[in-house]
Parts: C-alpha cells; sequence; structure tokens
C-alpha cells in the first residue's frame, strides 16, 4: 500500500462510523417511539449510569466473571492441547468426548449449573470456562499436533529436553492457532456473561439489562447494550494487540516467506 | 569414527514395502570431510535420518566411535537442507544459536562465548539479535551453520545444505564450511547431488547407487589444500574427478567401473 492509500483507508475507518453515528442521532431525534429513545437520551443516560455510577457494583463483577472464567479456560485449553497435541493416542481417545462435551448448547447447562453450584460467581464463571475451553482445546490440539517435522528433528538431534521442547518449541509453534482460539473464546466469554447473568443473579451488566428492560427504563437497556458493544469491541481490540506482540514472530516471518 | 554397517531401511510392510536404503556399507575417518553424492530421490535423507538416530534402521547399524547409535548422539550435530524451516523464528539469532547448547548446562558466560564465536566465525556477529527470518537464505543457513559448530559436536552431518540457496551464495558458503571445520576440526558427513560440489569440498566421495540404494564406490579425492574456487576447479585433477564422478553415477549396476587413468585422458572431453 502506498502512502495514500494508506491514509485513506485510515481515514475511511474513522469517518464511515462517525457517520452512520451521525444518521442514527438525527433519526433517532425524531423518533416518538418508546423503544427507540434519542441517541441524546441513551448517551446521557450512559453518561449517568456508567460513569461510574454502576461501574463498581455492575461492570467490575461483570468484568472479574469473564476475566476469570476466561483466564480458566485459556490455561486449561492451552494446557490440556499441548498434552493432546502431541499424543495420538490420547487425542483418538478423547475426541468424542469432547465433540460431544462442545456440542451441547451452553444455556443448556444453566439450569445444572444453578442447581449443583449454585446462584453465585463460581457457577457464571463456570458457565463462561466451560463454553471458552472448546475454541482453545481444539487449537491447541491442532497447533501442537502440526509442528513443522524439521522443528522438531531439529529439537531431537539437539537433545532438547522434554520441558524445553513442549514451552520453547511446541508452544510458541502452536501460538498463532493458539490465538486463533483465544480470540473465539473472548467474544464467547462476552456472550456467556451476559446470558448467565440474566438468570438468577443480582448483579452485573445483563442482570441490569434485563432489569432496565423489565421496568421500562428504555434509555437504561440501550446504554447497556451499548456498554456491552464497546466492551466488546475492546477486549477483542486488547486481543488483537497482545496477538501482535507474542506472534511479531509469526508475521515477519510469513511476510518473508511470501516476499 | 563413524561407521554404516549393512544398513538397510524399508519403509511399510508386505507388498507395499519400498525398500528406501538397500545395503549400505562405508566408513567416516577421524576429522575426514566425506561427501555422500548421488542422484535426486536415492535415499540420501533416508540415510542421514538414519545416522542421526532420528529413523531407526531396518536392518544393520551405524556406530558413532564404536556405539551403536539409537537416537541422536549427543557429539552430533545436523544441518538441514530447509534452513527456514530449521531454525526457530521466535528466537533471534543469539537464542537460536544458543539454544542447543541448554542440554550442556554450561555457565552463562561459557555458552555466551560459544555462541558468539560461532556466530563470529559465521561473520553474523552483527545479526546476533535479529530474527532469522530477518535475514537471507544464505544468512540462515550460516546461522544453522553457527548453531551446529557452538553445540561443539565431532561429526557434522549437513543434508544438502546449500541446495536452496544460489550460486554466488553457494560458493561462499562452500568456502565457508572448510573454513570452519578446519577452525573446528569437526569430522563432516556432507549429503549432496552436486558433483562439483562434492569433488570441491571433500577428502573422500561415496557415490551412491539408486534404488535400493547401495554404495557404487568410494574415491579418494586428493586435491591440493586450502581449496579455492577457482583455482581448485581450473586444475586438471578437478576436471578428471568430476568426470569420473558424473561417469559413475550414471554406470549401471555390474558395469565394470571406467579405470581412473582413462577418466584423466577424456578430461578434455567432459560428459
Amino acid at each position: 500500500m502506498t502512502r495514500r492509500t494508506r491514509l485513506l483507508a485510515a481515514a475511511l475507518e474513522v469517518i464511515v462510523p462517525l457517520a452512520a453515528l451521525a444518521v442514527l442521532w438525527v433519526w433517532s431525534a425524531n423518533q416518538s417511539s418508546y423503544y427507540y429513545p434519542p441517541l441524546s437520551d441513551v448517551l446521557s443516560t450512559f453518561n449517568d449510569t456508567w460513569i461510574f455510577e454502576r461501574f463498581g457494583s455492575d461492570v467490575v463483577p461483570s468484568l472479574l466473571r469473564m476475566a476469570a472464567g476466561f483466564s480458566i479456560a485459556v490455561v486449561l485449553g492451552v494446557a490440556f492441547g499441548l498434552v493432546l497435541g502431541r499424543s495420538r493416542r490420547a487425542r483418538i481417545g478423547a475426541t468424542p468426548i469432547i465433540e460431544f462435551l462442545r456440542a451441547i448448547p451452553p444455556p443448556a447447562l444453566l439450569p445444572f449449573g444453578i442447581l449443583v453450584i449454585g446462584v453465585g460467581n463460581s457457577m457464571k464463571v463456570f458457565i463462561i470456562a466451560f463454553v471458552c475451553v472448546w475454541p482453545v482445546l481444539l487449537n491447541t490440539i491442532d497447533g501442537a499436533a502440526g509442528v513443522d517435522p524439521t522443528l522438531e528433528d531439529t529439537t531431537r538431534v539437539y537433545g532438547i529436553g522434554r520441558r524445553d521442547s513442549l514451552l520453547r518449541v511446541i508452544l510458541p509453534a502452536a501460538g498463532p492457532q493458539i490465538f486463533a482460539g483465544v480470540r473465539t473464546a473472548v467474544s464467547l466469554a462476552l456472550i456467556l456473561m451476559v446470558i448467565s447473568e440474566m438468570v438468577a443473579s443480582t448483579n452485573g451488566i445483563g442482570y441490569f439489562v434485563l432489569q432496565a428492560q423489565r421496568s421500562f427504563a428504555i434509555p437504561e437497556m440501550w446504554s447497556g447494550i451499548l456498554l456491552l458493544g464497546i466492551l466488546g469491541y475492546l477486549l477483542n481490540g486488547a486481543v488483537v494487540l497482545v496477538e501482535r506482540r507474542v506472534l511479531r514472530w509469526h508475521r515477519g516471518a510469513r511476510a518473508s516467506a511470501l516476499g | 569414527m563413524l561407521q554404516v554397517d549393512h544398513l538397510k531401511k524399508t519403509y511399510g510392510a508386505g507388498d507395499d514395502a519400498v525398500e528406501a536404503i538397500g545395503d549400505l556399507f562405508f566408513e567416516v575417518g577421524e576429522k575426514e570431510f566425506v561427501c555422500v553424492v548421488g542422484p535426486s530421490g536415492c535415499g540420501k535423507t533416508t540415510l542421514l535420518k538414519c545416522m542421526s538416530g532420528l529413523l531407526p534402521p531396518t536392518a544393520g547399524e551405524v556406530r558413532l566411535r564404536d556405539e551403536r547409535v539409537d537416537g541422536p548422539p549427543e557429539k552430533m550435530a545436523l544441518v538441514f537442507q530447509e534452513y527456514s524451516r530449521s531454525l526457530f523464528p521466535w528466537m533471534t539469532v543469539r537464542q537460536n544459536v544458543a539454544f542447543p547448547l541448554r542440554r550442556k548446562r554450561l555457565p552463562k558466560a561459557e555458552a555466551g562465548e560459544l555462541v558468539e564465536h560461532a556466530v563470529r566465525s559465521v561473520d553474523l556477529t552483527r545479526f546476533l539479535d535479529r530474527y532469522p527470518w530477518e535475514l537471507s537464505g544464505g544468512m540462515q543457513q550460516r546461522v544453522a551453520i553457527a548453531r551446529a559448530l557452538a553445540y561443539q559436536p565431532e561429526i557434522l552431518l549437513m543434508d544438502e545444505p546449500f541446495a536452496s540457496v544460489d550460486a554466488q551464495t553457494r560458493a561462499d558458503l562452500e568456502d565457508l564450511i572448510l573454513e570452519v571445520r578446519r577452525e573446528y576440526g569437526v569430522t563432516v558427513v556432507f549429503v549432496t547431488h552436486d558433483i562439483d560440489e562434492s569433488v570441491y569440498l571433500s577428502d573422500r566421495i561415496v557415490v551412491l547407487r539408486p534404488s535400493p540404494t547401495e554404495v557404487q564406490e568410494v574415491l579418494d579425492v586428493d586435491l591440493p589444500e586450502p581449496r579455492d574456487q577457482v583455482e581448485t576447479k581450473e586444475l586438471p585433477e578437478f576436471a578428471s574427478l568430476r568426470a569420473y564422478v558424473y561417469r559413475s553415477i550414471k554406470r549401471k549396476q555390474g558395469e565394470a567401473p571406467a579405470q581412473r587413468e582413462a577418466a584423466s585422458a577424456a578430461e578434455s572431453t567432459p560428459a
């Protein structure tokens, strides 16, 4: 890309969303519908509610649950993924179980979770972790099983120990796939956070959105939805930033292989 | 120091079995530079994998200093053809070269010295903290060579290491490997399909015959040292050896080898 086309692309990236926002503003300003309050109302409610009135009481608990569930999923997914990726037999044995468990629609687990674990944080963390673990696990298995044979031979010839070969060769080699799984897991974590908070909860963003709807506080409801959208956007951006940093070598290596 | 003793390797079993290596026998002496040359697809890579302990042979054995090789020996290093796939792309040059040394549990300063010395030998000191993919192909292969040298092997196996670089780089790398071999006093087994390269580099050439792979013949190369890309290749002995190896590879099984003298006489009409 030349400098000019890059500038144009950057400008488009800013201008188009702003234009969409302006259109929405004008359109909603003239709305008399109760369900579509003017954007200005939603934004001022957003300001009153989230900055920072309910931040500590709803946003922080939500984020903590999500972070806990997501972290557990990543740690377990990567750990088991490395083991299964390196052992064909374990993989063959585990695949049917994995395929079955991940096929269960997550909300179907809510009644079970409430019954067995209760309505507290643990249940929500469990649900989030249970759902997020599969993309990480499956991608890690793929990555760990597909390490370049020449790299594996190199590792063997130089007598690299098991620990080093797992942590310094197989783990980074599987990095690109692991991050693909992590990106999927982040979106799932947000979804499951909201769902789990809509059932048997006393706080959280999902709880707030449902309560607002039930008490016909429509601008509040919209402000919660807006917050979730912003959170999703920021979380995804954060993962992309981390990925760019951790996998800088991957982008570089790919670029040099292509050109 | 290294014996390949009636080595056989068959892939698969029963009717589908493919005999990659028929019955190989040759020896490599202490500090010798031996080239194994043969046509493409004659099981050279399989041979190297058996020699390095990466593949178990079907029959026969490889012995390093009278010890049977049944896994990668600690005293052996291997340089692959595909440099871009044998270097770790997430490690810098320094980390790549230092990585195998972890096995040796050396004091940090000593390991650092080995790494820097090896990288200096291949003239890449300026690039110590670069990543392999930031370097050209020839430089990447030099990193792989530095990694092998820092490991301080007694024997260095090389699998067509210069087959994927351009001609000029290749000539430079050939001279480099002769130089570091002298400096480090290491025994080298160098697999190639390039006849010129095998004659230029080696003390001895093992000519292979394809499917099932067997040793066609073993030739001593008595060209003067040090070798030089221009002067050595101008020598009539170089041309005659080259022609001789060429005919040897082309010769069918069972045919009588041409006389070396006859080959010398025919040097003016290269094959």
